[in-house]
């Protein structure tokens, strides 16, 4: 299509075409989602500059080691890189729905919509799990002497330092770490957990949308790549998550 | 099949709104191609950024951490999310196959990121290096000890046994 280029160059600051070749619509998501990026990189941003203030922060090996009906045993990171692999399988039929619908494959566009409202909701139950788990788990920590039994909280965090000639059930016995672990992680993967949620709400509205025609009447499947977009965003939105709470 | 490749014609030829001029698509084995390469390429990074995690967790655990050995491994796993991210906007999002100008207006604004990242990272080391040299009392209670914990079974909860 290369060859349709030269004829509209010279007139596309002048009216009548978009600069850009782009839809509208498609634009404005993008200035969005850059808008967006603002907002989830400045909640990251701060929450490393409270890590950088800080003389000890846990490891996140050892608070995110649990796998469910694993029971106790410790595997650290392996949930968590299902999680990632779901969100980016969900990614990749996101992509083959957009696909058809550059097509205008009705069929297409329904099936790959399904699955990747699949994988968005599957993401959505491990991440309950996980919040489960860290509130509702119990750890033993040395309060002034004396040993309290804490989960992960707003108010709590029991993975502090190791405390020193202590044990508790043949198990070392943990100081109080730093508080703000618990508002920082709760908060940004809540926030990205309430962007998977709308974009599985906006995909379930996009199917309905399809099923129904409304999309074939139109001409074209803009729509579609615009939700699309978003989906993709939270997939890039939990790559950096992924890096600041897990790995490093 | 053939029906399908008509339509892609006339959806080619035909652009559903008067502003955009030209598409880009790829034909399907093109297309194809390029998604479960870029599949293959984030599930590997993914896989490597998990060792290296593991591995930064199996240092942690070792009686003398080595600092700056942690310190590069991080580094590397966030230059392989850059990586990762490069791969999601520029093939998953078609920002690859836009026009320069767009871009431009995308890409030039997140560079904004470099001086938010470094300035506020510093601001927090910074504080922390105050508190350290003036609030004695917070270095204390706030840095670990390198030592290991000997093991006192048997300590019920509210009864915790010290040992100096």
């Amino acid at each position: 299509m290369s060859t349709t280029v030269t004829t509209h160059q010279t007139k596309w600051w002048s009216g009548g075409k978009s600069p850009f070749n782009l839809e509208y619509g498609k634009v404005m998501m993008w200035y969005f989602l850059m808008s967006d990026a603002f907002t989830f990189g400045a909640f990251l941003i701060s929450y490393g500059t409270i890590r950088f203030s800080q003389n000890f922060w846990p490891d996140p090996n050892v608070v995110f080691n649990a796998f469910p009906g694993a029971g106790h045993a410790n595997l650290p990171l392996a949930f968590v890189s299902v999680m990632t692999f779901i969100l980016i399988i969900s990614s990749v039929t996101m992509v083959k729905a957009v696909h058809a619908g550059h097509k205008g494959d009705r069929q297409g566009v329904m099936k790959w919509l399904f699955w990747t409202i699949v994988g968005g909701v599957a993401f959505l139950s491990c991440q309950a799990w996980e919040w489960h788990h860290l509130i509702t788990g119990e750890h033993a920590v040395l309060v002034n002497g004396k040993i309290e039994m804490w989960g992960q909280n707003m108010r709590h965090n029991p993975w502090g330092p190791i405390a020193e000639g202590v044990t508790f059930n043949g198990e070392h016995v943990r100081t109080p770490g730093p508080v703000a672990f618990g508002g920082y992680f709760y908060g940004i993967t809540g926030f990205h957990g309430f962007h998977v949620f709308s974009g599985v709400i906006i995909n379930i509205v996009m199917l309905l949308m399809t099923q129904k025609g409304v999309f074939e009447r139109k001409g074209h499947y803009l729509m579609i790549e615009k939700a699309g977009l978003y989906w993709h965003f939270v997939d890039l939105v939990w790559v950096f998550v992924f890096l600041c709470f897990y790995l490093i | 099949m053939e029906f399908n490749n008509l339509k892609f014609n006339y959806f080619m030829q035909h652009p559903a709104f008067e502003e955009v001029s030209f598409y880009q698509h790829h034909d399907d084995d093109t297309f194809n191609k390029k998604i479960k390469k870029t599949t293959i390429l984030l599930s590997v990074i993914t896989i490597i950024e998990l060792g290296i995690g593991l591995l930064i967790y199996n240092i942690h655990k070792g009686e003398h951490p080595n600092d700056t050995l942690v310190l590069m491994f991080k580094g590397l796993v966030c230059i392989l999310t850059l990586a990762k991210a490069f791969y999601i906007v520029s093939v998953f999002m078609h920002l690859g196959d836009e026009i320069r100008n767009f871009i431009m207006t995308i890409v030039v604004p997140l560079l904004l990121f470099i001086w938010f990242i470094i300035a506020f990272l510093w601001d927090g080391n910074s504080y922390k290096n105050l508190r350290n040299e003036f609030d004695k009392d917070f270095k204390v209670r706030t840095t670990p000890s390198s030592h290991h914990s000997t093991v006192v079974p048997g300590v019920k909860p509210g009864e915790a046994e010290l040992k100096k």
